[in-house]
């Protein structure tokens, strides 16, 4: 027997763009950060390459003037506050989203693509835009305060905007229909047959949601989860925007680090965690549905 | 009231009572009214569009009838959701929860029944037995063939020991010889656990072979409802014969009519005497003669014409042959019962008889 020639596999070269789009947009950047993180900042904005932690341990740190370091929660506050509101609105997204999604997944064909429209029709207008106006309904005189007035149910009430409450309303707002959009595809794709062999095999509507709907349709909402989780954590403008500035999320607080405070190596340590945060949300994700599909090829 | 039925007499499982169904403006089922019996494999059978499955899922629940009324075994369901009624359903796409084990699925109903976790294993484990799947009760449905799953809807439909058993072409997805098979195990399931089986089905020969009686509906009203021998040999109207089996229909003229029997003259020019439905004197009808029932070469046949062989198509077991006679096209059905027996040539004349018994006179 004659052993077939080897021939390189040229093939491989074809993802050669693919591979060096990669490289130049997402590895360099990020090696870049990374070095940016571990620099001195300069004395006028800006970094020199001279290795230090010291942007790390400032996280978590106040240096005093004779070098001895000081606990300083004030920037893991603002990662607890992050962590904690792109949770709440997951869940909340989680919540609301379901119903509309399944209300949707109902309608007639046509009714149904104009609201599939109308749930993404937001993204059409500029995100600054519609964040916002947000200011204009809950600022001082806004909308909500003078029909709270009007109704006399309060006379004089705080400003209901700069703060976590605002925050929050603005990332719902801005992210839901990231969640509505793939629970919809996995209502969609629910065979109705199975729901009326539950209704026909003495299940009632609650039990027919909880061991059919809900299980067939979590593909839908673990990728909602992600999709509105992840941009969360790295919110800018509503925070900015929304908190007043004072209320902090890692989004905003990187960008005063680049911008305002010029401490770029402090920037690019909160920015690295805030990836590191990330990575750690998607792996255990990862984990976790390879772990149900292994069950599940295993049974 | 079922102990009006007395001793012997069959106690009805489902009694539909001017039952009709409109959707929108579109009248999918007229006002029909039968009863299915205890015990019984009753089928329901006709083209697509006939109005069977929205009857079908009226009795299970999934549609409400525009009017009329629904009993079973005696009680009216009018109203009651398909989690209160307790008949189940065979999907025809079989509907196995994806996410659940072949356990699972068949435990489904019982637990929501409320049944113990013990009941519900002991259960299970029979339901397994009887459609031969213990060895795959661990399994997901996709990892099972198409039989497979079908004795899985099966299995998980029968576990609640429902009134009756609805099932919506069921052996529409398999390959032709497990439909075969299948046929015959839903036959002995029925009859070993002696639930009332309600068989949707658009293949008339699974009707003819499965069902103690068939209720062949058309445009969405019954057109006959019967054993399969009296809907076969004693059809009711053109639809019927020409929907079940296959059939010669003949144009004829009404001489007499005398009771159950009627003389007509056909277009072939005999005149004969056979039974009838809805035939007039003086007026026109025509005749219906299965391909089976005409003799070739006319034996001695009282009845026999000349005719032309068309055509031929030799099926094995069977040959057709598309013969000219009278100035009509006769398509007859002969077994081939010898090895290399006698076989016939285009264009070659002969001689076709059959017996006015075989023959069904209908009213135009």
């Amino acid at each position: 027997m004659k052993a077939p020639t080897k021939t390189p596999d040229w093939n491989v070269l074809g993802l050669l763009p693919a591979h060096l789009i990669m490289l130049l947009t997402l590895i360099i950047p990020i090696g870049i950060i990374i070095v940016v993180s571990f620099s001195t900042r300069g004395p006028y904005g800006g970094f020199e390459y001279v290795f230090t932690t010291a942007p790390y341990k400032q996280l978590l740190f106040n240096e005093g003037w004779t070098g001895e370091l000081e606990f300083n929660p004030q920037y893991l506050i603002v990662v607890a506050r992050t962590l904690v509101l792109s949770a709440v609105t997951t869940s909340i997204c989680l919540l609301l989203s379901f119903p509309v999604a399944y209300f949707i997944a109902l309608q007639r064909p046509a009714i149904k693509v104009l609201l599939i429209y109308l749930v993404t029709l937001p993204f059409w207008v500029s995100m600054i835009v519609r964040v916002y106006s947000w200011i204009i309904i809950l600022g001082k005189d806004g909308v909500v305060e003078k029909t709270l007035r009007g109704l006399g149910l309060v006379d004089n009430m705080d400003s209901l905007l700069f703060g976590n409450t605002a925050m929050l309303l603005g990332l719902v707002y801005s992210y839901i229909p990231l969640m509505i959009l793939p629970i919809f595809a996995s209502i969609e794709k629910l065979d109705p047959a199975l729901i009326e062999a539950s209704h026909d095999l003495y299940g009632n509507r609650l039990t027919t949601l909880r061991r059919v709907i809900l299980p067939l349709t979590r593909p839908g909402m673990i990728a909602g989860a992600i999709l509105v989780f992840v941009p969360s954590l790295g919110a800018v403008l509503e925070p900015t925007l929304l908190g007043g500035g004072k209320t902090m999320m890692m989004g905003n607080l990187i960008q005063l680090q680049f911008g305002g405070a010029r401490n770029w190596p402090l920037g690019a340590a909160i920015a690295i965690v805030l990836m590191a945060a990330v990575m750690v949300f998607l792996i255990f994700q990862g984990l976790r549905s390879m772990r149900t599909e292994g069950l599940e090829r295993a049974a | 009231m079922n102990d009006e039925a007395g001793h012997g007499a069959p106690r009805k499982a489902v009694e539909i009572k001017g039952v009709s169904k409109v959707f929108g403006t579109y009248q999918a089922l007229k006002p029909v009214s039968f009863d299915i019996y205890d015990n019984e494999f009753f089928t329901l059978l006709g083209p697509s569009g006939c109005g069977k499955t929205t009857l079908l899922r009226m009795i299970a629940g999934f549609e409400q009838p525009t009017a009329g009324q629904i009993f079973l075994h005696g009680s009216d369901i009018q109203g009651l959701p398909p989690h209160r009624r307790r008949v189940n359903t065979v999907f025809q796409s079989y509907a196995l929860f994806p996410h659940m084990s072949v356990e699972q699925n068949i435990g489904f109903g019982l637990e929501n029944l409320g049944w113990s976790k013990d009941r519900r294993d002991t259960r299970v484990a029979d339901m397994l037995r009887l459609v031969h799947m213990e060895a795959f009760a661990g399994r997901k449905p996709q990892q099972l063939s198409g039989g497979q799953r079908q004795r899985v809807a099966l299995a998980r439909a029968l576990a609640p020991e429902p009134e009756v058993l609805l099932l919506d072409e069921p052996l529409s997805a398999l390959d032709l010889k497990l439909r075969q098979a299948m046929r015959d195990e839903l036959r002995i399931l029925q009859r070993k656990t002696g639930i009332t089986f309600v068989f949707v089905t658009h293949d008339q020969e699974e009707a003819l072979d499965m069902s103690d009686r068939i209720c062949v509906l058309g445009d969405g009203e019954i057109q006959q409802l019967g054993t399969p021998a009296a809907i076969y040999e004693e059809p009711s109207n053109r639809f019927v014969a020409d929907f079940i089996g296959e059939t010669n229909f003949l144009d004829a003229d009404v001489i007499t009519v005398d009771g159950e029997q009627a003389t007509v003259k056909t277009q072939l020019g005999m005149t004969l005497t056979a039974s009838h439905k809805k035939a007039v004197a003086g007026q026109k009808a025509f005749i219906s003669i299965r391909p089976e029932k005409i003799s070739l070469p006319a034996q001695d046949n009282p009845i026999a014409v000349d005719g032309t062989i068309m055509s031929t198509n030799y099926l094995g077991g069977y040959t057709y042959y598309l013969i000219e006679a009278g100035g009509t096209k006769l398509r007859i059905s002969k077994r081939n019962s010898v090895s290399r027996g006698q076989m016939f040539e285009i264009g070659q004349s002969v001689k076709v008889g059959f017996a006015a018994e075989s023959v069904r006179i209908l009213g135009a």
